[in-house]
């Protein structure tokens, strides 16, 4: 057996973002071995990557250094996850704002991260 | 099953505070000793009566055993229990249980930190969980920010609101010897303080100061008989919903909400027989969802609450009238001295006395408004 968080790392590993669900169909992150609340048995599913943000934070450093951002996104099968939206700027990163998920392979680890999805 | 609570057999017998604002100089333990030992004599008794500890120290996670070995004690009961700022509302809430059922007899809970002198930076060992860390938010301070953005968002809550948070708790300092940080402060100053994390600016975030603090704790037949006017504890709760505030369903609503009630419940008191409340103010966002999750106004109506000035001298519902962690004094971890500015009013001895107070509440947020704990203290008359 595998731990539930080493299961989801070798996932994001090979760019799949993953996901667990409880039997009453609620959405678990982080990864658990047992259901909150409930100690049910989850089942792992692939999750879309599309979602919402639903609260976000400028971080200000000494110029010049530029700010950066934290985001809280909502994902769209349920659960929710810090992480950031590559290519915004304070002007246009805004709550509600829809975004998907890709993994940045370039880092030390695999590492998750949005973008925006162009409006149609 | 509800809560069952030893309502008003228990009271704060003696209570002090030491080295508020720099004690250069000073180790925590040092500062908590002297606070613990003033507290002490304060209540007319002597060290040999304490029989049980509570503490949670900024640096020490054996801080009981180091606590006991300090002052000399072999304690029946040592308490080390750990929810951030929250912890020592936890802590009257176990001491209560325990004196009411004779297992002690004399509790001492007590806090200290040298954090300004030694750094001058907030003190802790704790830090973002694996999942965040890597998008490096400050701890604990995005957290919030990430709060206090979303209830902008949804409820229409301004930076001025926030600010009227900072301006309330300066009033109340100006006029207290003991608070750190006095003098003016403008709507205009806060709103142009340098950004830290949006929409949190420096003047939205407590103070880092030295300081001490510490209460006695015994059954009320005793606590009437001693040398101070006893403070009866009426109810005490804690709740805990969440660490991380990622994990939150709403990140506008605390475990407040439960805690507020449940002590409220014990208490015997509803929001309008509250003369004054102690909420921590770790930033100001907290004071508002704090008077909303509490039932002191509506969800989404706390940034209007204070902009009104609800919470200021002159106030409807005088609001940290120390001057509370943003003016007064936050040496890391501000709960206790909420519960003793609380216990202040009902004694008739804070610095910025109000009339009549008969209700008081002191509320504590540990962590990322993750812990959160409520006590409800009244007067003698209140039994």
């Amino acid at each position: 057996m595998t731990s539930p968080e080493a299961h989801w790392r070798e996932a994001l590993a090979q760019g799949r973002l993953l996901l667990q669900r409880a039997p009453d169909g609620s959405v678990v992150f982080p990864p658990r071995l047992a259901a909150p609340g409930t100690g049910d048995a989850l089942e792992w599913f692939e999750a879309s990557g599309a979602g919402s943000v639903y609260s976000l934070s400028w971080i200000q450093r000494k110029p010049p250094a530029p700010a950066y951002h934290v985001a809280l996104i909502d994902l769209d099968e349920g659960s929710r996850l810090l992480s950031r939206v590559e290519g915004v700027t304070p002007e246009t990163l805004a709550i509600g704002m829809r975004v998907e998920a890709f993994v940045d392979q370039g880092g030390d680890v695999p590492l998750l991260l949005f973008r925006a999805v162009p409006e149609i | 099953m509800g809560d069952t609570f030893p309502r008003g057999r228990t009271a704060i017998a003696g209570l002090a505070t030491f080295g508020v604002g720099e004690m250069p100089g000073y180790t925590s333990m040092e500062l908590t000793a002297q606070a613990a030992l003033l507290a002490i004599a304060d209540a007319g008794l002597t060290l040999p009566d304490v029989d049980a500890l509570f503490i949670c120290q900024p640096d020490d996670f054996f801080a009981g055993l180091s606590f006991a070995q300090y002052l000399g004690l072999q304690p029946r009961y040592t308490d080390n229990n750990r929810t951030g700022g929250s912890s020592f509302m936890s802590h009257m809430a176990v001491a209560a249980m325990m004196l009411d059922a004779g297992y002690i007899d004399c509790a001492l809970i007590a806090y200290g930190s040298n954090q300004r002198s030694n750094g001058g930076k907030l003190a802790t060992k704790i830090t973002s969980d694996q999942w965040d860390a890597p998008y490096a938010p400050i701890f604990p301070l995005t957290s919030y920010a990430l709060a206090a953005a979303r209830h902008m968002h949804e409820y229409g809550t301004t930076r001025a609101d926030l600010a009227a948070v900072a301006l309330a708790a300066r009033a109340w300092a100006n006029t207290n010897p003991e608070a750190f940080a006095k003098g003016p402060l403008s709507l205009e100053d806060c709103l142009s303080a340098r950004m830290i994390s949006t929409p949190v600016s420096v003047r939205d975030c407590c103070l880092v100061t030295d300081g001490a603090a510490a209460i006695v704790m015994t059954r009320i037949d005793r606590a009437r008989d001693l040398a101070r006017t006893a403070v009866p504890l009426l109810g005490a709760a804690a709740a805990t919903w969440w660490n991380s505030i990622v994990q939150a369903p709403d990140v506008t609503v605390t475990a407040a909400k439960e805690s507020g009630a449940r002590a409220m419940a014990m208490a015997g008191v509803s929001t309008s027989d509250i003369d004054t409340a102690q909420l921590y103010d770790a930033f100001t966002i907290n004071t508002i969802l704090f008077l909303e999750d509490l039932g002191f106004c509506p969800k989404g109506e706390g940034g209007r609450f204070v902009s009104s000035g609800a919470i200021a001298p002159g106030g409807s519902l005088p609001v940290n009238t120390n001057g509370g962690g943003l003016s007064c004094c936050h040496p890391g971890m501000y709960g206790l001295f909420a519960i003793i500015e609380a216990a202040c009013q009902i004694r008739g001895d804070a610095a910025n006395q109000l009339p009549d107070v008969n209700i008081a509440l002191a509320h504590g947020n540990g962590g990322t408004l993750s812990s959160q704990a409520t006590v409800v203290l009244g007067s003698m008359a209140t039994l």
